[in-house]
């Protein structure tokens, strides 16, 4: 099978992890979720479901439907450790369905804040891709689903704060170089004045933590998908530029090669390790990677890393529930034959 | 309910995160939820139903706003403005005038530009190029060229003043456009 996106290192891959396309949709003959019976709840993921398999797309046959009220809660949780899910959706029950694409790059959230969110992944910075695929599909799913739209305010949504386009695009991007110069808070401030926000990687309300940030537009009536796409790619080019060169002007320092050293062999060697801290030690030998002082790990490998190696995905992968201090040997040791595999 | 952080002040915003790998839920209230990075994607506004109740502060109009129900779902502009969530397409269309502030304050805009689907088309009897679409490319791309390089060179109130302008267009030729429609029918 083709790999997922994670697994993969794209356009401008050493500053870029992914980009992330998000439109917002509701069937206009239901009211929004909030005022949703059960029994309409159910209709609409019918719908919606029938709509995405026999769309007559040919990646329709591609997709599968996960009921996610009843997969156990650590399955739900390594949703959106992937990034498939908002932790909003798997918080509260009430006839929430996913229909993921078999590469986890298409994922339908339906029954969430909105009817239907259609989100479009991909490795790197590839915008125009994302945002082709999710118009595509969405095009594809109006024909049989009627989207409430009106012409005044384009596609209406329960939050007004999605009307018009629906469309969050996003990036993530890895800035070891700009958090260890302290400008990254200044550079949040800026960056909000031109309409784009700064988030953790997990979306609204988590902290930046192991140098991923997410940027993404904030305004989505009386802009088209194209200016903000436009906007926030010529912002992204910024701050991949900014960041190379505090990469460059930053790897030459003993104390910052040090760190870097250090959190290899760290990988290297340890025997446990939680979450966070491989997280972080993983950020600073991806560092090390894109300056060239690290040669026997690539960036895909540390992709791939950053995902499986969080709880819910690691017991995921081994098929069990496992302790805190279990899964602390089963990361340390994913990361160590990781490390050997070059 | 008090904030569970502070246990100080009431609790208004319900926030969720996943911790090592487990769901964790928490009531705090807005400072800090804004402490702990909870914002919403307009910042000063720590939520939105605050938001929209700031807009019918006077009583008068809120006893008023409660005796008219949405034909399409039943919600009443109070229920709205108290939850933040609108109940269904048609609110929109029933409580426009009262919701546009709310929506004129997020945005800075209020008429869509963007795609338009098919079905979107047909009901507004639109021919085969959406107006949307035609927009006024000349002066329009020359102020998003601007835009670019007040980015690239990092002068972020010049591309903010910018961003402005090109709005205020987009608004300006959009409004025109249907002007001329109206005229044309």
């Amino acid at each position: 099978m083709e790999k997922k996106w994670y697994e993969k290192n794209g356009k401008d891959g050493s500053v870029v992890i992914s980009t992330r396309i998000r439109l917002a949709r509701n069937l206009e003959e239901f009211p929004f979720p909030a005022r949703c019976s059960d029994d309409l709840r159910v209709r609409i993921a019918e719908k919606v479901k029938d709509a995405v398999l026999n769309s007559g797309s040919v990646i329709s046959p591609r997709f599968s439907c996960i009921d996610v009220d009843n997969i156990p809660m650590g399955e739900r949780v390594s949703l959106v450790e992937r990034h498939l899910v908002s932790p909003e959706f798997i918080s509260e029950k009430g006839t929430k369905s996913l229909l993921l694409l078999d590469d986890e790059s298409v994922s339908i959230m339906v029954n969430e804040e909105d009817h239907v969110r259609l989100q479009v992944m991909c490795e790197g910075f590839d915008l125009d891709r994302a945002y082709e695929q999710a118009s595509r599909i969405d095009t594809l799913l109006d024909e049989r689903l009627k989207f409430a739209f009106s012409d005044t305010l384009g596609y209406l949504t329960q939050c007004p704060t999605n009307l018009g386009t629906g469309m969050r695009a996003s990036v993530m991007l890895h800035l070891p170089a700009l958090t260890e110069a302290k400008i990254m808070r200044k550079m949040g401030e800026n960056l909000s004045k031109l309409g784009i926000t700064v988030r953790g990687a997990y979306g609204e309300g988590s902290e930046p933590a192991a140098d991923l940030y997410q940027i993404s537009n904030q305004i989505t009536l009386g802009i088209s998908e194209k200016t903000a796409i436009e906007n926030l790619r010529s912002i992204t080019k910024q701050l991949i530029a900014q960041e190379l060169s505090y990469r460059e002007k930053l790897s030459p320092r003993i104390e910052i090669q040090d760190k870097i050293y250090r959190a290899q062999g760290i990988l290297k060697s340890a025997r446990l390790i939680d979450c966070a801290e491989a997280q972080k030690l993983l950020s600073r030998v991806r560092f090390g990677i894109t300056t060239g002082l690290i040669t026997d790990m690539d960036l895909e490998s540390v992709n791939r890393l950053f995902v499986e190696i969080q709880p819910a995905t690691l017991m995921q992968s081994t098929g069990k529930e496992l302790t805190a201090s279990e899964r602390d040997a089963v990361r340390a040791n994913l990361i160590r034959s990781a490390g050997n595999a070059h | 309910m008090l904030c569970q952080k502070c246990k100080k002040n009431q609790a208004n915003t319900h926030v969720k995160q996943i911790i090592n790998g487990k769901l964790t839920e928490m009531d705090l209230c807005s400072d800090c939820a804004a402490k702990m990075g909870f914002t919403t994607s307009f910042g000063s506004f720590p939520n939105i139903a605050d938001m929209m109740s700031g807009f019918l502060g006077m009583p008068t109009m809120n006893a008023l706003a409660d005796e008219v129900k949405c034909g399409g779902c039943g919600a009443t502009f109070s229920q709205i403005s108290k939850s933040g969530k609108v109940g269904c397409a048609k609110c929109y269309e029933t409580f426009y005038d009262r919701l546009l502030p709310s929506i004129k304050r997020i945005h800075g805009n209020t008429v869509h530009t963007g795609k338009r689907l098919r079905t979107a088309r047909l009901k507004s009897g639109e021919g085969e190029t959406p107006a949307a679409v035609r927009e006024d490319k000349s002066e329009l791309e020359t102020l998003q060229e601007q835009l670019r390089s007040a980015v690239n060179a990092q002068e972020f109130e010049q591309a903010a003043a910018l961003r402005d302008r090109i709005n205020e267009l987009k608004f300006r030729s959009k409004n025109e456009k249907n002007d001329s429609s109206v005229g044309e029918a």
